[in-house]
């Protein structure tokens, strides 16, 4: 084991205890007119686990699918300020920064499983065939080794043609995490990934967001707090577009400094 | 829970009545209904039933191995020869250059507005598209014999005026919209959340439409594809117009030729005595008209299923 490091990021006066993978420095994020996201700062730690919480609309979501340049699908979103990417320290937000070579860096899963109507291999090979990967042998070791990773080989590994959307709820969202996993990504943001699944599944899930957290940065946003509780080591509370507190999980959980954030843990609103 | 029984009291005595009365009225409606479905089931037997009778009236005089073997179709002659192979040789050619310019023509279009164009660029595009499937073939006869075989003599010399490959090209152009259209529709109908899935792997639109989209919609697009070739081959007007009017069995596309469709117009529009054979002979090729239209859809049908990729 590596020397527990101590990290104070400036801007929150947070101790971590990992690097800095990624920063939001005065981001806003705007729907056309809607000022959605409201002068952020915080850091998401290297190889930590971070869940995003708060009540519905608060702009969890919105800020999770910043980090992926996911909003440069749709006409009428604006970024501004700055999510800055390390070690190249990059704004990730940047109109200059391609958001291509962002998402190839930073994979996404959503809370309702979406894999593709292919095969399971497939499936979690598209990642490395967008990218251009031709040679057969390291693409089924790849994707055997995401779906390893992803706690679901021993599930499938006798029927990797059968369709992605033949599988469980469950397993589809674990496909889902191997296909993010499969290009190797520096960051994995998941929204809301369990939302949509039963408490077995839900479980199953959060059990692989615990043994994921040795090999990528985690960035999570759950509706549900006791998962956040459970899985996450920092938590960032959010409410109407704000960040209202950010802290190591059991800080936040067990002392909130703001009123707002302990109203919100104990169910007084939200 | 207090409204109700005051509604019921408030009904009129003869409720029971009222109620057979808006049965009976349900039965009218939905028999009504069933006899405007029943008819189209209703003209295609009558259609296939007319066809073979006649049909089978002239294979009492032509034997059907002259008819499916024989390399000349010359009814209108004095020494009548009934080989069908002529026609189907010509039916199969135009189509076949239709069908090469339609589906990679419309695809490119379908691909376009489905997931590159800007929701305003589509909204100008489609109504266009729309216009060009209503325009009469009649125009676009006249629009290859007028204009696209002279173009094309410039390009290939000694091209004779009538051919197969300029009423090939146009009757592709012609079905173009109608291709394009049904497969954006299917393209347009995946939802979403596979789009963001595929791009937050990374891929680029062109990625995202070929390996993601195109396959999820394959069934729609397939079927537009079937649906193109079925009026290509059924196509009639551009044929007669630019192709000429002589059977010639050769698939060689800078050749005259007439299709199925082009000579069932001739003899229809001709003086033959009804009941003849030459008369009858019209039926016979519209049964093998009916035939490569149905091996089409059943082979729509068997690749929908097989490539389906299901949402």
């Amino acid at each position: 084991m590596d020397q527990p490091q101590r990290i104070v990021h400036e801007a929150t006066g947070v101790t971590l205890d990992a690097p800095v993978k990624a920063q939001a420095k005065g981001f806003h994020f705007y729907y056309g007119a809607h000022h959605a996201l409201k002068d952020l700062n915080m850091p998401v730690a290297e190889k930590r686990v971070t869940a995003l919480i708060g009540p519905s609309g608060c702009g969890k979501s919105t800020f999770l699918r910043s980090f992926n340049r996911m909003h440069d699908l749709y006409p009428g979103n604006r970024y501004v300020g700055e999510i800055r990417l390390y070690p190249d320290d990059i704004n990730l937000v940047s109109p200059e920064v391609d958001p291509i070579e962002i998402r190839m860096r930073v994979a996404m899963v959503f809370q309702k499983p979406n894999p593709f109507p292919k095969s399971i291999f497939d499936n979690v090979a598209y990642g490395l065939t967008v990218r251009g990967m031709k040679n057969r042998t390291e693409i089924a070791d790849r994707v055997e080794a995401a779906l390893k990773a992803a706690a679901l080989w021993d599930e499938v590994k006798d029927r990797l043609d059968a369709l992605g959307t033949s599988l469980s709820g469950g397993q589809q969202q674990r496909l889902c995490i191997a296909r993010a996993l499969a290009a190797e990504p520096e960051i994995l943001l998941l929204d809301e990934p369990t939302s949509a699944l039963d408490p077995i599944a839900t479980a199953s899930i959060e059990e692989l967001v615990t043994e994921l957290r040795d090999r990528v940065t985690i960035l999570i946003v759950t509706h549900n707090m006791q998962q956040a509780a459970r899985i996450s080591d920092y938590t960032a509370f959010m409410y109407l577009g704000e960040l209202v507190e950010f802290g190591p999980t059991d800080e936040i959980f067990v002392r909130p400094k703001k009123k707002q954030t302990e109203d919100y843990l104990t169910g007084r609103f939200g | 829970m207090t409204a109700e029984p005051s509604h019921c009291a408030s009904l009129p005595e003869g409720h029971v009545t009222h109620t057979r009365a808006r049965n009976v009225k349900e039965r009218l409606i939905e028999t009504a209904l069933f006899l405007a479905a029943f008819s189209a089931v209703a003209t295609t037997v009558a259609i296939v039933a007319i066809l073979l009778y006649e049909g089978w009236s002239f294979f009492q005089h032509v034997s059907l191995v002259e008819f499916l073997t024989h390399t000349q179709w010359t009814p209108l002659f004095e020494k009548a020869e009934y080989g069908v192979l002529p026609l189907i040789a010509g039916t199969f050619t135009i189509s076949a250059i239709a069908v090469l310019v339609a589906i990679p023509l419309g695809l490119m279009v379908a691909i376009y507005l489905s997931e590159f164009a800007s929701h305003r660029v589509r909204e100008t595009v489609k109504p266009f598209l729309e216009l060009l499937e209503g325009v009469p073939t009649i125009v676009y006869g006249y629009f290859a014999l007028l204009f696209v075989t002279p173009l094309l003599q410039k390009i290939i010399p000694g091209l004779p005026g009538f051919n197969m490959l300029s009423p090939g090209i146009v009757i592709g152009i012609m079905i173009t919209p109608y291709v394009a259209s049904v497969s954006e529709d299917a393209m347009r109908a995946v939802p979403m959340a596979m789009r963001e899935a595929s791009y937050a792997m990374g891929a680029t639109r062109f990625q995202t439409a070929m390996k993601v989209v195109l396959p999820a919609a394959i069934s729609g697009v397939v079927a537009a594809f079937i649906l193109g070739i079925s009026r290509a081959v059924g196509e009639t007007m551009v044929v007669a117009i630019a192709a000429g009017q002589q059977p010639n069995f050769t698939f060689d596309p800078r050749e005259h030729a007439a299709t199925i469709t082009a000579y069932i117009v001739q003899v229809a529009m001709g003086d033959l005595p009804h009941g003849s054979i030459g008369y009858q002979s019209i039926f016979a090729v519209g049964l093998v008209l009916v035939v490569i239209t149905l091996f089409f859809n059943v082979i729509g049908q068997y690749v929908r299923r097989r490539w389906r990729e299901a949402y």
